[in-house]
C-alpha cells in the first residue's frame, strides 16, 4: 500500500500555473504565423497624405500595394519620383503586366474584389499619379484605395 | 546559515509567462499599427471604341472643380478656398432645381474633378477627402433622419444603407489631367 502523506489544511491551494507559459507561447506563435509581416522593402520616401473621409481594408488578401515616391537612396537612383511595384522600381507602362501576375496569386472566386492600394507620398506631383491610373484602367483593376492616415485636414500651402 | 539540501534545484519558472506575455503584447501593438485605411475609389472602365459615347449631362448638373498646378481651386468658373469646397458641394447636390444654375436633383448631380499634371497629390486627395465628406454627411444626414443612425453604423450593404446610398449616389467623375507646364517627374 502506498503511504499517502495528509497534507496540513495550513494556506490556500494555489493553482498550477506551469502551463501557462505553453498557452501563451501558443497564442505568440499564433499570432506571428498569421500576422503578415512586411514582406517588401520600401525603397521610396512615402508620408502619406491625412485624409477625414477614410475607409478600412477589411480583406488585406485582395490588396497589392504599389508606391510612389522619390527614392531613398537618390545617389543610386536619382531624385525624380518613381513607381515601386514589389521590389523594383518601374514605369507606369509595365502596370499591366504587373497587374496579371498579381491577380494569378488570388484564388478565382476573389479576383473580382482585386484591390491596389496606392501609397504614395504626399509631395508629389500628379502626373505619375494619372499615369499610374491609366496603366489600372488599361489591366482592368478598377478598385483602387488611396492609402492615407486618418486625421485632421489641414491646409499646408 | 540554513541550507535547504533537502529541495531540488529548481528554475523558477513563475516570469516564463510574464516575459511571453511581453512579447505577445509587443507582437499585438506592432502589427496593428500598420492597419490600411484610405479613400476608395472606382475608376471608370476602359472606353471601348465600339460603344456609343456617354450621353451628354446638361451642364447645371456637373459642378466642375478644378485644381490648378498650384493647387489652386477653381469651382464653376469661380476661385474657391479649400475650406468652403465641402459646403458649396452640398448646396449643389441638394439644390433640387431651386437655383437655376446648380443640380436638379442628387441623382443627377456629377461632380466633375479635374487636376493639372503638376497638381500636388497632397492636394488632390484633399479635394477628394473634401468631396467625399460632402456625400458622407449628407448621407449621413439623411440616415440620421430615417433611421436614427449614422450611414456607416447602417448594416453594412443592407437594405437601409442600399437606400441611403440611392438618395445620394455618389458620383465624382475625373477628367483627363490638363498639363499646362508640361510637368516633368
Amino acid at each position: 500500500m502506498a503511504n499517502f502523506k495528509k497534507k496540513d489544511g495550513s494556506g490556500s491551494q494555489s493553482i498550477n500555473t506551469a502551463s501557462l507559459p505553453d498557452i501563451v507561447f501558443m497564442l505568440l506563435f499564433f499570432f506571428m504565423v498569421v500576422t503578415k509581416m512586411k514582406d517588401q522593402e520600401v525603397k521610396v520616401k512615402i508620408s502619406v497624405p491625412v485624409a477625414t473621409e477614410v475607409a478600412t481594408l477589411e480583406n488585406k488578401q485582395v490588396v497589392t500595394y504599389l508606391y510612389i515616391g522619390k527614392p531613398k537612396q537618390p545617389e543610386i537612383y536619382g531624385t525624380g519620383t518613381r513607381l515601386q511595384l514589389n521590389d523594383a522600381f518601374k514605369d507606369p507602362q509595365s502596370i499591366p503586366v504587373w497587374v496579371e501576375e498579381e491577380k494569378k496569386r488570388l484564388p478565382t472566386n476573389l479576383s473580382p474584389l482585386f484591390t491596389v492600394s496606392i501609397k504614395a507620398d504626399r509631395d508629389i506631383k500628379m502626373g505619375i499619379v494619372s499615369d499610374v491610373k491609366q496603366g489600372l484602367r488599361e489591366a482592368n483593376a478598377l478598385k483602387i484605395v488611396y492609402s492615407t492616415n486618418k486625421g485632421l485636414v489641414k491646409s499646408r500651402d | 546559515m540554513a541550507r535547504k539540501s533537502r529541495n531540488l534545484p529548481e528554475i523558477n519558472a513563475g516570469s516564463m509567462a510574464d516575459i511571453a506575455f511581453l512579447l505577445l503584447i509587443f507582437f499585438l501593438v506592432t502589427t496593428s499599427i500598420d492597419s490600411d485605411k484610405g479613400i476608395p475609389i472606382k475608376l471608370p472602365p476602359k472606353l471601348d471604341p465600339n460603344q456609343p459615347p456617354p450621353p451628354t449631362i446638361k451642364a447645371r448638373n456637373v459642378y466642375e472643380v478644378l485644381i490648378n498646378s498650384n493647387n489652386q481651386l477653381l469651382v464653376e468658373n469661380n476661385w474657391m478656398d479649400m475650406s468652403n469646397l465641402t459646403e458649396s458641394t452640398k448646396k449643389f447636390i441638394t439644390n433640387y432645381g431651386a437655383n437655376p444654375d446648380l443640380s436638379e436633383n442628387p441623382d443627377k448631380a456629377v461632380v466633375s474633378l479635374k487636376n493639372d499634371k503638376g497638381t500636388s497629390y497632397g492636394a488632390y486627395i484633399m479635394v477628394q477627402n473634401e468631396l467625399k465628406r460632402a456625400y458622407n454627411e449628407l448621407r449621413d444626414d439623411y440616415a440620421q433622419e430615417k433611421f436614427g443612425k449614422n450611414y456607416s453604423d447602417l448594416p453594412k450593404g443592407g437594405k437601409q444603407q442600399q437606400e441611403v446610398a440611392k438618395k445620394y449616389p455618389q458620383k465624382i467623375s475625373e477628367a483627363e489631367p490638363e498639363d499646362a507646364f508640361n510637368t516633368k517627374d
